[in-house]
């Protein structure tokens, strides 16, 4: 009788977790688990990867400690060897099992490391387009110095074709992610940090920064759009045509503290304007500090 | 007079009083909260017994009562701080902007994160220290006595100034390792970051004086027989976490110390212009911030080793492993600190490096969890609620260990860092590590701390609701991770879908209020049932280790006769084999070191020293400083500390314990 009850609880319960579960989750957007290009869906096979491997032993010490619990507990009267405190064999397993797990996984971590490193260009018979970000206080400026245009707070770019981001900052550190192209990396004042994405189809996808910048940090949204080549291009022309023109008193403007700023797009007729931003943090007029080493010379030098 | 008053006060002025509703509130409870105990200690004439038996003492077991009492006053604070956060995150979705500004929140999480770790998690953990390891490694008192009051009552000067920050300024909205540039004056002008710098300065180095002492302790102070092999698992594991504390908490105070120069007299160590680099001070924290995890969590896993071979009645198995275990822990802690930066922007090689580092804790971690399940396997297992905070553990804790795993791998990393699946993920360890751990050890110790055990039925209503409400507060924050949500956020669009989760989470955070509810009322009626659980053994459990040997609470000099021990769990050993010791006690005079009021002071002191930096009170920083180095000048000159226990007064308070014990068996 009394099982009875508690097998109706615990299926009464699961039934409402299981509904709760559905209507919270219902058409939501798994991201990280939802990639629309290369670098996300290699992060998210690893992700995975990584998770089923650490099954091996989570399964054996969940399943362990329930047992051990219930066969041995007081009034059961198992066997019961209070002196047992040790046993090579069995230490032996269990300090080899583990290692060679993490053995496999040193190496997947080694090459993956190497091949998903943000900086590596991606390798593609479509010629890479260059955009420069800045984060601001509390916006992100896109730059296109190939097209001469710039953006705030949302972007299009053209779909398969792999994208260099150079990111800097001339705010409090912020971190620039787009969750269903990849993943993140610190934008920073002074500093160029590199991230290469790609789209493998059109869509829109949402990008935020991933680190506190201050009071106006959790409006730091953007859209990230790709496009087919022509969109893109039609899309260039038009803001080429746009009376907005990203001056440097223009920038001075807009990089002042402002909170939830809706998109907007420039003409951008002065270049180097992305470079002289970084070396304002400069003022001995040299790198001081070129973090990554000669053999990772993706790295841009101003 | 303008300038008088700036002279006299610095940076300090009536508009520092001035906050809104929600912090009004908070100060209100405080103040009433304080001037009721105040009214209470009049009513009941109990100044004198307060200054004599609390504020002036030395004895460590007096010391850690008065830790686990303030950690548990901050832990409120911090679980009323995640209450608001989870409570503003579960409204603020789409056109509304739920209940708190944007900086208010900031502040929220800031304070959360500090005061949970320093205040509360580093209270427990130097509370249960203070308690238990010189009882356990049979020492009638820690190396440093007068230090040892010193350490607390910087800690309680650090918590001071950081509840203060709430009553006079704002405190910081930095996050709770105050990364510049943002903690720096240019983007932080405020005084909140200095609040933040200089309560942990000063509880740190508070923590750095107390390594030392308790590392002493366990090095010089075991009773005679107890090599470094015999020793309980719970000192081992203290020996670790204070050998950590003494290289890390260094590296904390010197970052802190750049940061105060930074913002106080611009200085550029680590400011984004003239040649300042704050990717160093990135480092820096972490340097200090990834041992400091181990800190806490060690001392966590030696509580468990202990209380899974009490509960099953067996040797500890795998002890040997279970010692290397540590010691390889407490090395590779110092060699994975990149790994909270993958996103930094280092080389490939670098971020590898640390990956692997990182993951190969793994081995030693999952080591230590197969030998406590070993332990339990052939055991006479008693489902006490130490060994329900356990089962908690092991469940939480093996779940953190994936995402911890996964995460260790930078190319996944880069997806995961900075999201909510990342908060997710160290609330597993910490929570399901830490806090769960002290809170059994807390169990465990409480007959021996106060003389009677707290009421089981309550402590497992509470155990349950903590682990059931951990899993419903984080659960969903690993999908929101996933779902794109980093941390930190006030507001977010109502288009990502997100409320409902965050909804979930903050009904899982009322689960956990409700049993930190249980647990307030498990010591309400522990205390007025107390006749009840009267602990009249001392060995409330049939426990293993020497702490249980002496009476309950131990009296002010631990062991009327110290103990002898020709193996592990000597106690337990001897009690199985049944050998009446008949031989007559040959009790001697006992030194024991006098209260001394020089600690007090020198917390206060310091106390004065932080609040005058942070509001720019130039002439009282030397006042202070100097007074602090007259007392201690003063009371290294004092040859006169100590006094002895006669044999009459130990044959007496024998006497007596002896008596109870017969009347009970």
């Amino acid at each position: 009788m009394k099982t009875k009850h508690k097998t109706i609880i615990t299926a009464i319960i699961l039934v409402l977790v299981i509904l709760i579960g559905y209507i919270i989750l219902h058409g939501a957007n798994f991201q990280v688990l939802n990639p629309a290009g290369q670098i996300a869906s290699k992060q998210m096979d690893l992700m995975i990867f990584a998770a089923l491997l650490s099954l091996i032993v989570v399964i054996p010490v969940f399943i362990m400690a329930f047992t051990f619990l219930w066969k041995y507990r007081e009034g059961k009267h198992a066997k019961y060897s209070p002196n047992l405190d040790s046993n090579i064999f069995a230490e032996i397993t269990w300090w080899t099992i583990p290692t060679i797990l993490i053995v496999i996984l040193s190496v997947v971590t080694w090459i993956s490391t190497h091949q998903l490193d943000p900086f590596k260009p991606i390798a593609s018979s479509t010629k890479p387009m260059t955009i420069q970000v800045i984060a601001l206080e509390w916006k992100w400026l896109f730059i296109y110095p190939e097209q001469n245009i710039a953006t705030v707070n949302s972007f299009n770019f053209p779909e398969k074709t792999p994208i260099k981001f150079e990111i800097t900052g001339d705010a409090p550190m912020n971190s620039f992610w787009i969750p269903q192209l990849g993943g993140q990396i610190y934008a920073m004042s002074g500093m160029v940090t590199n991230l290469n994405l790609e789209a493998s189809g059109t869509g829109s996808y949402s990008g935020s920064s991933a680190n506190l910048s201050g009071k106006g940090f959790s409006g730091m949204k953007f859209k990230a759009n790709s496009m087919s080549r022509v969109d893109f291009d039609e899309w260039v022309k038009t803001v080429k045509q746009m009376p907005n023109n990203l001056t440097t008193t223009e920038y001075n403007q807009l990089s002042r503290p402002s909170e939830n700023n809706p998109a907007s797009s420039y003409a951008t007729k002065q270049a180097g304007l992305f470079e002289s931003v970084v070396e304002k943090y400069m003022p001995y007029g040299h790198n001081m500090d070129n973090m990554r080493s000669k053999n990772d010379s993706q790295t841009v030098d101003y | 007079m303008n300038s008088f008053a700036s002279g006299l006060l610095g940076k300090l002025s009536w508009d520092a009083l001035q906050h809104d509703i929600i912090v009004t509130g908070g100060q209100v409870s405080m103040v009433l909260a304080a001037l009721t105990v105040v009214g209470l200690l009049f009513y009941f004439k109990r100044w004198k017994w307060l200054w004599n038996n609390w504020l002036t003492t030395v004895d460590p077991k007096k010391i850690g009562i008065m830790y686990l009492i303030a950690a548990t006053l901050m832990l409120l604070r911090g679980a009323v701080d995640a209450g608001m956060m989870r409570a503003q995150q579960a409204l603020a979705s789409g056109a509304s902007d739920g209940f708190l500004s944007s900086e208010h929140f900031q502040q929220i999480f800031s304070a959360h994160g500090t005061i949970m770790i320093f205040f509360v998690a580093m209270g427990l953990m130097f509370g249960l220290i203070n308690l238990i390891v010189p009882l356990q490694i049979g020492a009638r008192d820690v190396a440093f006595p007068f230090l040892n009051a010193t350490s607390f009552w910087l800690y309680a000067a650090g918590l001071m100034l950081i509840n203060l920050s709430l009553m006079v300024g704002e405190f910081s909205a930095a996050g709770w390792l105050a990364y510049p540039p943002l903690s720096g004056i240019a983007y932080s002008p405020g005084v909140g970051v200095d609040y933040w710098i200089w309560s942990l300065q000063i509880a740190g180095i508070g923590s750095t004086l107390a390594g030392i002492n308790f590392i002493v302790t366990i090095l010089k102070m075991r009773c005679p027989g107890m090599t470094m092999m015999k020793m309980p698992m719970f000192s081992w594991s203290v020996l670790s976490s204070m050998a950590l504390v003494v290289v890390a908490f260094p590296i904390l105070t010197a970052t802190l110390a750049m940061l105060a120069l930074d913002r106080t007299l611009g200085m550029h160590f680590f400011t984004a212009e003239s040649g300042g680099n704050p990717m160093m001070y990135i480092n820096l924290i972490w340097a200090w911030g990834h041992p400091e995890v181990y800190i806490l969590i060690l001392p966590a896993f030696g509580i468990f080793s202990e209380i899974v071979a009490t509960f099953a009645r067996k040797r500890l198995f795998g002890y040997k492993s279970m010692v290397w275990a540590l010691m390889a822990i407490t090395v590779l802690s110092f060699v994975v600190w990149l790994h909270h930066f993958f996103t930094m922007g280092a080389g490939a090689n670098v971020n590898a490096f640390f990956g692997i580092m990182t993951m190969i804790i793994a081995v030693p971690t999952g080591v230590k969890l197969f030998n406590w399940l070993f332990t339990m396997y052939r055991g006479r297992i008693r489902f006490t609620s130490p060994m329900l905070w356990f089962m908690g553990f092991v469940v939480t804790f093996t779940i953190g260990g994936v995402t911890g795993v996964m995460m260790s791998v930078p190319a996944i990393d880069f997806q995961l860092h900075n999201s909510l699946f990342l908060v997710a993920h160290f609330h597993n360890m910490i929570i399901g590590g830490v806090v769960f751990g002290y809170f059994a050890g807390i169990t465990y110790w409480f007959p021996k701390i106060f003389g009677f055990s707290l009421n089981e039925r309550l402590g497992k209503y509470a155990a349950w609701c903590w682990i059931v409400g951990f899993v419903v507060a984080f659960l969903p924050l690993y999908i929101l991770g996933i779902m794109g949500a980093t941390r930190r956020l006030e507001s977010y669009d109502s288009s990502m879908g997100w409320q409902g989760l965050f909804v979930v989470a903050g009904f899982g955070a009322a689960i956990i209020m409700l049993g930190v509810t249980f647990q307030i009322l498990q010591v309400i009626v522990s205390i007025i049932n107390r006749k009840d659980n009267l602990d009249t053994t001392g060995d409330h459990w049939d426990a293993r280790t020497l702490e249980w040997s002496t009476s309950s609470p131990a009296p002010h000099y631990n062991f009327a006769v110290l103990p002898v021990v020709t193996r592990r769990d000597d106690f337990w050993e001897s009690k199985q084999s049944k050998r009446k010791n008949t031989d007559k006690p040959n009790y001697q005079p006992i030194h024991m070191p006098k209260n001394t009021p020089v600690g007090l002071y020198i917390g206060m002191l310091s106390l004065i020293t932080g609040f005058a930096i942070v509001w720019h009170i130039i002439w009282l920083i030397p006042v202070a400083v100097v007074a602090i180095i007259l007392l201690i000048i003063i009371r290294t000159s004092n040859t006169n500390s100590t006094f002895t226990v006669s044999v009459a007064e130990i044959k007496k308070h024998e006497a007596a314990r002896l008596l109870t014990k017969g009347k009970t068996l």
